[in-house]
């Protein structure tokens, strides 16, 4: 027997007759976020990079052009492009090492409550303010701060000094030079390296790696011909946080490091003070090639073969 | 002659769990060596002390006369057949196979020709260019056969390879391995919980128990003559009797076809279960809180349920065992 279904009892039968029509009623928000919102702001940005600014009375002149591209390519403009990009490449491979043996003591041996502890540890650092960790660094890296006190606690100061008298790397203290920089970066995107390659080791059975080992090959070569390979997936999409995220950092550079500018920064001094918003459209441009390119290479390097 | 695989007194604790607990073993090379055991005996962590996935907490292993208790899986002369198969996803099937060979140095050419006779032999020519993905559970399982064999190992560790397998490829590969281990006179160590599949492939059975091995011995042996009343619960259809029943002060077996209902004398049993089986007849009774069953050949006077009757044997059916 079949009881009279209510209203929502009604709406229930209906969608499962037509099963597409619940799955597209499902899609139709993200998809109109993800079309008209997102992909529409990043083409209107596309578009006014293709703008150029009247020099004189600072309008923005509404004629496709590739000034604002020639004027990118200028020295000055590379060398930002140039150390952004170099930096994010070092940050994403330096969080690669760190977050490696991390998220393969979780994946592989962390149980229970260390397993809690493990996410409670990697995930806290996202919850905090960023300023408020930024900040934090600041005092960290002072000449004054808690590295400072520790070279000289252990007679190490001359070390620290030497260090910072490198040029390129160095500066007058770890807060003002290009390795504080960096150290923060990495502090801050970490996070975003260790859940991914977590979740791709966590899908790597362990009896894979004693099968390399039974095969002959030392823990080494397990390393490289077994897991490197399987958790090169979780790699990527976590160095694509990494990178990106340092492409487009603008606060970190600010507040951190010498006076070198990065691209975010310059985005937002050209669109916020210098009023050039066609310049900072063209600056924004820059990482969302290198991720494609970036992307594209490593689809065909095979990295996401395994997923 | 020197034992391929030694296990001179055993042991392998995981803090108070005692997995493997004194065991001594020798099995002889060119042997088809089989554990038997219920899950958590011990016959699995046995295996992987062989394969170096697991290191004594006291005794010691020996391969071919050498103590490898401190050398690591990756320079003993075995191989595995692992019990998920443990086959690269990210490799095709070629490349699996030819794994060990690569690490040992063999140029491609070399050592893709030797998997693909690897393939040959484990009746998957031409499957190379598959990843294991591809495959079903049976293909992978005779992949991952390939892939240890081609090393050419000096003992292949089994670790339930069948057990994924239904039951006809299941039947279909115990005869391929019996005859791949003939042909190639490789140590053969296998691990199972399945009583069948080891008596009908093993030369030799170690029935494990708690950590412990209970009975070595020939398949006939641990099925005719079981040692202690578990090797005749976990192996056989055997009744396996009390001391109180045997009358002999120890347990003791014997089989259902060797009981009959008798008139007087045997032991007084209720009835409980009659089943027709077309060539004989089971009977099940209860005699002093210990279940019996008795085959009775067609024929026969056939009780029915709740009888109340005196179930008998011949001396000479009954094997008295070991009180453990």
């Amino acid at each position: 027997m079949t009881t009279a279904p209510s209203f929502v009892g009604r709406l229930s039968d209906g969608f499962w007759r037509r099963p597409r029509l619940l799955l597209f009623l499902l899609l139709l928000p993200p998809l109109l976020w993800l079309g008209i919102i997102y992909l529409g702001s990043l083409f209107a940005l596309l578009a006014q990079s293709f703008f150029s600014i009247d020099q004189f009375s600072g309008v923005v002149k509404h004629e496709l052009t590739l000034d604002t591209y020639a004027e990118l390519g200028r020295p000055a403009n590379l060398d930002i492009i140039w150390r952004t990009v170099l930096m994010a490449a070092l940050v994403t491979v330096a969080s690669v090492a760190v977050a490696f043996p991390i998220a393969y003591y979780a994946a592989r041996y962390a149980k229970g409550r260390w397993k809690a502890l493990f996410y409670l540890g990697a995930m806290v650092p996202l919850w905090s303010s960023y300023l408020v960790k930024v900040y934090a660094w600041k005092l960290i890296l002072a000449k004054e701060g808690i590295i400072g006190w520790i070279f000289a606690k252990l007679h190490l100061t001359p070390l620290l000094e030497g260090y910072l008298a490198i040029p390129g790397v160095g500066g007058n203290s770890l807060s003002v030079s290009p390795t504080g920089t960096f150290i923060v970066f990495v502090y801050v995107w970490l996070p975003y390296m260790i859940l991914p390659i977590q979740a791709a080791l966590e899908r790597v059975p362990p009896s894979l790696v004693e099968a390399a080992g039974d095969l002959g090959a030392t823990p080494a070569q397990t390393f490289r011909s077994v897991l490197w390979p399987l958790a090169l997936p979780g790699v990527v999409a976590g160095s694509i946080f990494t990178f990106s995220l340092t492409l487009g950092d603008y606060i970190i550079p600010q507040i951190i490091g010498t006076s070198a500018r990065f691209i975010g920064l310059a985005v937002y001094q050209y669109q916020g003070t210098a009023g050039n918003v066609p310049l900072a459209a063209a600056f924004a441009v820059v990482p969302v090639v290198i991720m494609g390119l970036y992307l594209t290479v490593a689809k065909r390097m095979g990295a996401f073969d395994a997923l | 002659m020197t034992a391929a695989v030694a296990f001179e007194n055993v042991a392998r604790h995981f803090g108070s769990v005692r997995a493997v607990d004194g065991v001594t073993l020798d099995i002889a090379p060119g042997e088809f060596f089989a554990m038997l055991g219920p899950s958590g005996s011990g016959k699995t962590t046995c295996l992987r002390l062989i394969a170096g996935f697991e290191q004594p907490s006291s005794g010691s292993v020996r391969l071919f006369g050498e103590d490898v208790s401190q050398v690591p899986p990756w320079r003993r002369p075995v191989n595995t057949v692992f019990q998920d198969y443990a086959l690269f996803p990210h490799l095709n099937v070629i490349d699996n196979v030819a794994f060990g060979l690569k690490i040992a140095g063999q140029g491609r050419a070399e050592r893709t020709r030797a998997a693909e006779a690897a393939l040959e032999m484990v009746a998957l020519p031409g499957y190379g260019a598959r990843k294991p993905a591809q495959l079903s559970g049976g293909q992978r399982q005779r992949v991952a056969l390939a892939r240890a064999l081609v090393n050419k190992p000096r003992v292949l560790l089994l670790d339930e390879p069948l057990g994924a397998l239904d039951l006809k490829l299941r039947e279909a590969m115990q005869e391929e391995l019996r005859g791949l281990q003939r042909n190639l006179g490789i140590t053969f160590v296998f691990v199972t919980h399945d009583q069948g599949e080891a008596l009908s492939m093993a030369d030799r059975v170690a029935v494990f128990n708690d950590g412990r091995i209970v009975q070595v011995g020939r398949p006939e042996d641990i099925y005719y003559r079981p040692a202690v009343p578990f090797v005749a619960d976990f192996v056989g259809s055997s009744n396996v009797l009390p001391a109180a029943l045997t009358g002999q002060g120890r347990p003791g077996a014997v089989r259902p076809e060797a009981v009959r209902i008798v008139a007087e004398g045997g032991v007084p049993a209720t009835v409980t279960a009659v089943s027709f089986l077309g060539a004989a007849t089971r009977v099940t009774a209860e005699a002093a809180g210990t279940r019996l069953t008795a085959l009775l050949p067609c024929g026969a006077a056939r009780p029915a349920v709740g009888d109340s009757v005196r179930l008998g044997w011949d001396a000479a059916d009954l094997h008295l065992m070991g009180a453990a």
